[in-house]
C-alpha cells in the first residue's frame, strides 16, 4: 500500500508540468522553454524509490518472468526511436532510428509474449 | 487542450500502468494481470508518441515496427532452458536502441541546433551512449557465453593488469565525455571515440566472468539497460522514459543485490574478482571415500520415505531433466510421499531459473520452496535428492573459513537423514572446490547424466507398482 501511495506522488510530479502548461496557455509558436532539469531529477528519484519498493515485494518464484517483463518495459526506448525515425531528418539519422525502433519493438513483442508464456505455467496444486 | 498536453497525459497514464504491472508481479495469481497492464502501458506510450507533431516518415516507422515484430515473435518461442540467453540478448537490443538514439540526437544537434547542447544535455547523452553501447556488447558476450558459442571462452579469462586496464579505459571514456561537455561542437571528434571505448569496455567487462556469476551479471545489465533509457529521458526531456527506465533500473539493482547476498559476495567482487578459476587445492587432506548407490536402491529408499526434498541446480537445466523430475514427483506423490523442492536463489543461470523450469512441467508452485523457508525443515527430511547442484549444498560454506564459498548461504542438504546426489562425475563444481557433502556418512552418489538417472529412478518406481 505504501508503495502505491508513493506511486501517486510520482504521478502528481510527472503531471505537474502538463497542468502548469495548461494554466499558462503556452502559445504554439513560443520559444521552447528551457529544460526543467530539477523536476526531471525529482521524477527520476521518486520513480526509483517506487521501483525499489515494488520490486522487493515481487514473489521470488517470479524473478525470471520479472526480468523479461522489465526487458519489455525498458523497451520504452521505443519512444525515442519513433521520434528519431519519424521526423524529417537526413537518411543516415533515419537509418539509426529504424535500427533502434527495430531493436525496441523486438524487445516489446518478445518480452511481453515470453513473460505471459512463463506466467501461464505457474499453477497451484489443484483443490488447494 | 493542445496535442502536447494530451501526449503528456497519455504518458502519465502509461507510467501508472507500468507501476501496476510490476506491482501485480508480487503474487503468481495476479501476475498475468501485470502483463496486461504492461502491454496497455506500452500501447498508450506508443500511441501518445505517434501523436507528436512533425512525424512524417511513416513508411520507415512501419518498416522498423514490422521487422521488430517479425523477429520478436519467434524470440518468444525459445525453450525455457534458453531463457537466460534470450534475456541477455534483449538487454543487448535495449542498450543498442538507447545508444543509437543518443548518437542520432547528438549529430542532429551538432549539425542544426548547437544551442540545444547544454552541459546537462551533453552529460545525459554521454551517459546514454556509454551505458547503451557497453550494455550492447556486454550483453552480447553474456548471451554468447550462455549459449556456449564456440569462439567465446566459457571459463573466465584473466590477464595481468586486467582491472587496471578496464578502469583506465572507462576513465578515458569519461574524460572524453567531460571534454565533450565543455566544447560539445568543437570536440565532436571525441564522440566516436567514446562509442568505441564503450563498445570495447562492454566486452572486457564480461570476459572475466564465469558461468555461475551470470545471474548477477544479467541482473546488472538489466539495470544498465534501464538506466540508459533514463538517460535518454533526460536528453529528450521526456518523463515517461525516466519513470519506465527507473523502474527497470531499480528492478535490475534489487535482483543483483539478492544474487550477491545469496553468494555472500559484493558487487565489486563479482565484477572484478574473476571467480571460478581453478583454486589451488588445500595441501594434504586424506582421500575420503565416496559411496555409490544404484538408482533401484535409491528408488526403494525414496518410496519408503515420508518426506523427500529435491534440490535442483544448473545440471538439471543442462540435462533438460525437468520433465523426468516431474515424473519422479508424480510417482512419489502417488505413494503419499511429501515431495518439495528447495530452491537456492542462485541455482541456474538467471534469477528464478529453476522455478520457471519446474513450473513448465506443471509442478504446483506451492511445492517450490525458497532456501530460507525450507532449511528449518531439512533436519526432519528423510531423503534429500540433489540434482545437478553443487556449491549451493556444500557444507564447507558454513564452517570452512579457507573455502572460497565460506559464508555463502546454502541449502542444508547434509542435515537430512539421508542424501542422494546425482552427478556426472566427481569433478568439483564451478568454484573448483571439493564438496564435503559427497563424502558425508549418509550421502550416496548416483553417477550419470541427470536426465538418465532420474529416468532410471522413475522406471524402478513404476515397475514396483503402487502399494
Amino acid at each position: 500500500m505504501r508503495c502505491l501511495l508513493g506511486a501517486g506522488a510520482v504521478l502528481v510530479w510527472a503531471a505537474s508540468p502538463a497542468m502548469a502548461a495548461t494554466v499558462q496557455d503556452v502559445g504554439a509558436h513560443a520559444e521552447a522553454p528551457p529544460t526543467d532539469y530539477i523536476s526531471l531529477l525529482f521524477v527520476f528519484m521518486l520513480a526509483t524509490f517506487i521501483g525499489l519498493g515494488i520490486i522487493v515485494r515481487v514473489s521470488r518464484l517470479l524473478h525470471t518472468p520479472l526480468m523479461s517483463l522489465t526487458n519489455a518495459i525498458s523497451a520504452i526506448a521505443v519512444v525515442g526511436s519513433i521520434l528519431v525515425t519519424g521526423r524529417d531528418h537526413p537518411p543516415l539519422i533515419t537509418l539509426l532510428g529504424v535500427i533502434a525502433l527495430f531493436a525496441s519493438m523486438t524487445n516489446i513483442v518478445s518480452g511481453f509474449l515470453i513473460t505471459d508464456r512463463m506466467l501461464k505455467m505457474f499453477k497451484k496444486e489443484p483443490g488447494k | 487542450m493542445t496535442v502536447t498536453h494530451l501526449v503528456q497525459l497519455l504518458y502519465l497514464l502509461s507510467t501508472g500502468l507500468f507501476i501496476f504491472a510490476l506491482h501485480w508481479m508480487n503474487d503468481p495469481r495476479t501476475a498475468r494481470r501485470g502483463v496486461i497492464a504492461g502491454v496497455a502501458a506500452m500501447a498508450v506510450a506508443i500511441v501518445g508518441t505517434l501523436m507528436f507533431p512533425g512525424l512524417v516518415n511513416w513508411q520507415w516507422l512501419a518498416v522498423g515496427a514490422v521487422l521488430g515484430v517479425v523477429v520478436g515473435v519467434p524470440l518468444s518461442w525459445v525453450p525455457l532452458t534458453a531463457v537466460p540467453q534470450r534475456t541477455a540478448l534483449s538487454h543487448a537490443f535495449g542498450g543498442l536502441a538507447a545508444g543509437l538514439v543518443g548518437t542520432a540526437e547528438y549529430y542532429l544537434w551538432v549539425g542544426g541546433e548547437p544551442e540545444m547542447l547544454t552541459p546537462f544535455r551533453v552529460f545525459a547523452i554521454v551517459a546514454e551512449i556509454i551505458l547503451g553501447f557497453l550494455t550492447f556488447t556486454g550483453s552480447l558476450m553474456a548471451a554468447g557465453k550462455l549459449q556456449e558459442v564456440k569462439w567465446i571462452p566459457q571459463r573466465p579469462v584473466t590477464y595481468p593488469f586486467q582491472n587496471l586496464g578496464n578502469f583506465l579505459m572507462l576513465g578515458l571514456a569519461v574524460a572524453c565525455g567531460i571534454g565533450l561537455i565543455v566544447k560539445p561542437v568543437e570536440f565532436s571528434f571525441l564522440f566516436p571515440v567514446i562509442i568505441a571505448l564503450a563498445l570495447i569496455f562492454g566486452v572486457l567487462l564480461i570476459i572475466p566472468i564465469g558461468g555461475a556469476d551470470m545471474p548477477t551479471v544479467i541482473a546488472l545489465l538489466n539495470s544498465y539497460a534501464g538506466l540508459s533509457a533514463v538517460a535518454m529521458g533526460f536528453v529528450l526531456d521526456n518523463k515517461l522514459l525516466i519513470t519506465a527506465g527507473a523502474l527497470d533500473g531499480s528492478s535490475g539493482l534489487i535482483l543483483s543485490i539478492i544474487m550477491c547476498k545469496a553468494m555472500n559476495r559484493s558487487f565489486t567482487n563479482v565484477l572484478f574478482g574473476a571467480f571460478g578459476q581453478v583454486q589451488a587445492k588445500a595441501a594434504g587432506g586424506e582421500q575420503k571415500l565416496v559411496k555409490q548407490e544404484t538408482p533401484e536402491g535409491a528408488a526403494q529408499i525414496m518410496e519408503q520415505a515420508n518426506t523427500v526434498v529435491i534440490v535442483p541446480g544448473y545440471g538439471m537445466a543442462v540435462a533438460q531433466a525437468q520433465h523426468r523430475v516431474r515424473e519422479l514427483y508424480d510417482q512419489l506423490t502417488k505413494r503419499g510421499v511429501d515431495v518439495r523442492f528447495a530452491i537456492h536463489p542462485v541455482a541456474g543461470r538467471m534469477p528464478g531459473h529453476m522455478n520457471v523450469l519446474l513450473a513448465e512441467t506443471e509442478i504446483p508452485y506451492d511445492h517450490l520452496v525458497e532456501m530460507d523457508d525450507i532449511n528449518p525443515d531439512l533436519p526432519q527430511a528423510d531423503v534429500v535428492l540433489v540434482i545437478g547442484a553443487n556449491d549451493v549444498v556444500n557444507p564447507a560454506a558454513r564452517h570452512d573459513k579457507s573455502s572460497p564459498i565460506f559464508g555463502m548461504p546454502i541449502i542444508d542438504a547434509d542435515k537430512a537423514h539421508m542424501c542422494f546426489a546425482i552427478k556426472r562425475s566427481m569433478n568439483p563444481g564451478f568454484a573448483g572446490i571439493d564438496n564435503e557433502l559427497y563424502t558425508a556418512d549418509h550421502t550416496y552418489m548416483l553417477f550419470g547424466d541427470a536426465k538418465g538417472v532420474v529416468g532410471e529412478l522413475v522406471k524402478s518406481l513404476s515397475a514396483s507398482g503402487t502399494h
